[in-house]
């Protein structure tokens, strides 16, 4: 019997006091069964997370199985990481304009807009993008194998599901990532150029100046590195919510739905944690440019 | 003076529990699988028939008990050792669970290449065999599953679980959804297989026809929440050919297939 059915059980209250009692009960069930299924999920992805990384240390997958993942993950998301890269670039310059110009800082928009689309707005699109295209692409696929005991016919002849199914999925978001994260950047950074100098007017040569000063590898840097933790969170949750997947249509329609809002929610989360903790470092390596700035 | 290994039964199950959350699903199972034996586990929908066989390879963990595997505690197992034991086991699922992604020869060729150190040429030509043995043309090899009969996926399943030579076939449900002259093209199938290579069988099935047909010995389950706490599971064991004059009236009724009393249920509303 669950600990709802338990409050379920007991006698219905009469008074008002015995009506708040009953009230706090429950409402302290409810919190418990969550923080319960919040604590077991964590750990669940934490185990799951661990087997990935010990079967990706033994050996590595075959040619023929991670090719394909690399096709999937690379070269089929290379067009619409691209496409809204050039148009958050574009929208970034619609945006700032205004308030540029009207305290005459306009050439300085081409370091605003490359500034955040190298650190925060690229890394997290093509984060996002990788998410919805291939993390709940992998919780389907891996839910639907799942449903259909395909998962269990590869462990019945000796094959590990971790090392035949989520290592080559891990390593293609690892390895490509950073790739589309720079795809992101670049075409960010042309679009916004391009709105820029040809709608807007700004003068070319202070616009690429202004965005040279603002701009330094420790910035690129930046976005890379998280982008990596973008792609390790995106494979695994992907990977976990399929390899759990409730039977039925049903249940391999909430895994890719729960796939896409948890590792978008992460994202966001870690992009946070990630953003503090770089600048720290920043701080600790360059202290005298952290005091100029 | 110790047993010689050969005397030892290949399957040992030892007082099996299996529980998932809350539901029970297997207890107190004690079952003993000579070699070359063809075992056939039957019992209505629900009864732990399919759990059964997937505790045997190490796909679902035991609450209680254990399964010994030619003197190997399964679930004692670590990763390297389950899977050296696994390729000694050929399972065919119900559904088949042939690989969607590939084609019916990588299919078929699937477990070589993960455990064998042949050649490309070397596997096809055993991959050939393996569909010839099934009664399965050359000209499938390149279809994905989703082209293929309920009929021809099941056979391929069974051709890709003869690819390794195994010492073990357990086949779950394997007539099921099939019609009356392929599920007795499987069973001939099972028998052709038995007799052709030294194997030791255990056959999931509600079919009756399966039941008697292929199997030496037969085991019955029932379901645990229609019986007392202390009740056995294991209605009946035995050859199939004495199934009918056992004392056990569910054992009689599964046989015949007569609804009798649970149909009263039903009207009643007893039963989900």
């Amino acid at each position: 019997m669950s600990h709802a059915d338990d409050i379920q059980a007991l006698p219905r209250p009469n008074g008002w006091s015995d009506r708040i009692s009953y009230a706090m009960v429950s409402w302290l069930t409810d919190v418990g069964a969550v923080s319960i299924d919040a604590v077991t999920a964590v750990g669940s992805i934490a185990i799951f997370a661990l087997r990935t990384g010990s079967w990706l240390l033994t050996r590595l997958p075959r040619k023929e199985t991670l090719l394909p993942n690399f096709y999937q993950v690379g070269v089929r998301s290379l067009p619409v990481v691209a496409l809204t890269g050039t148009f958050i670039g574009m929208v970034l310059a619609v945006q700032s304009y205004s308030q540029f110009a009207g305290l005459g800082l306009q050439t300085r928009l081409g370091g605003v807009i490359n500034i955040t689309l190298v650190t925060e707005l690229g890394p997290v699109l093509a984060g996002t993008m990788l998410a919805g295209r291939v993390g709940s692409a992998m919780a389907a696929e891996l839910g639907t194998m799942r449903v259909t005991e395909q998962i269990d016919a590869l462990s019945s002849m000796g094959a590990n599901p971790y090392h035949y199914l989520v290592v080559p999925r891990l390593l293609a978001c690892l390895c490509l990532i950073p790739a589309l994260t720079v795809v992101a950047n670049f075409m960010g950074v042309v679009g916004g150029a391009y709105y820029s100098i040809v709608h807007l007017g700004i003068d070319t040569f202070h616009y690429w100046h202004n965005s040279q000063s603002f701009v330094g590898n420790y910035d690129l840097f930046t976005g890379l590195f998280k982008s990596l933790f973008f792609g390790g969170a995106i494979a695994l949750l992907g990977c976990h919510r399929g390899f759990h997947c409730d039977p039925g249509a049903e249940g391999v329609g909430r895994a890719a739905t729960q796939a896409f809002v948890y590792s978008f929610v992460v994202i966001i989360v870690m992009d946070l944690f990630l953003g503090i903790a770089l600048i720290n470092i920043y701080d600790m390596i360059w202290p005298e440019e952290s005091a100029l700035i | 003076m110790s047993t010689p290994a050969r005397d030892l039964p290949l399957i040992d199950i030892e007082g099996l529990c299996v529980r998932f959350g809350s539901h029970q699903v297997l207890r107190d199972i004690d079952l003993r699988v000579p070699r070359g034996q063809t075992l056939a586990v039957i019992g209505e929908s629900g009864c732990g028939k399919t759990v059964l066989m997937k505790s045997i390879i190490g796909l679902v963990s035991p609450e209680r008990g254990m399964v010994r595997f030619d003197g190997q505690d399964i679930s004692q197992l670590g990763d390297k050792e389950l899977t050296r034991q696994r390729v000694r086991f050929g399972f065919v699922f119900q559904g088949a669970a042939l690989f969607d992604s590939m084609t019916v020869a990588q299919n078929v060729a699937f477990p070589l290449r993960q455990h064998s150190p042949k050649t490309a040429a070397e596997v096809q030509e055993i991959v050939l065999a393996r569909l010839a043995e099934v009664g399965l043309p050359p000209t499938i090899l390149q279809k994905k599953p989703a082209e293929l009969s309920g009929g021809m996926r099941k056979r391929v399943g069974l051709a890709r679980a003869l690819s390794l030579e195994p010492e073990v076939i357990l086949y779950d449900e394997p007539t099921t959804g099939l019609d009356p002259i392929m599920s007795d093209v499987i069973n001939e199938l099972i028998i052709r297989t038995r007799d052709h290579r030294p194997v030791t069988s255990i056959v999931v099935t509600h079919d009756m026809r399966t039941a008697t047909k292929v199997a030496d010995r037969v085991v019955m389950l029932y379901p645990l929440s229609r019986l007392t706490p202390h009740e056995p599971q294991i209605l009946y064991d035995g050859p199939p050919e004495r199934m009918e004059s056992s004392s056990d009236a569910r054992v009689t009724q599964f046989l015949k297939g007569e609804a009798g009393v649970r149909l009263e249920e039903i009207q009643a509303g007893e039963v989900d």
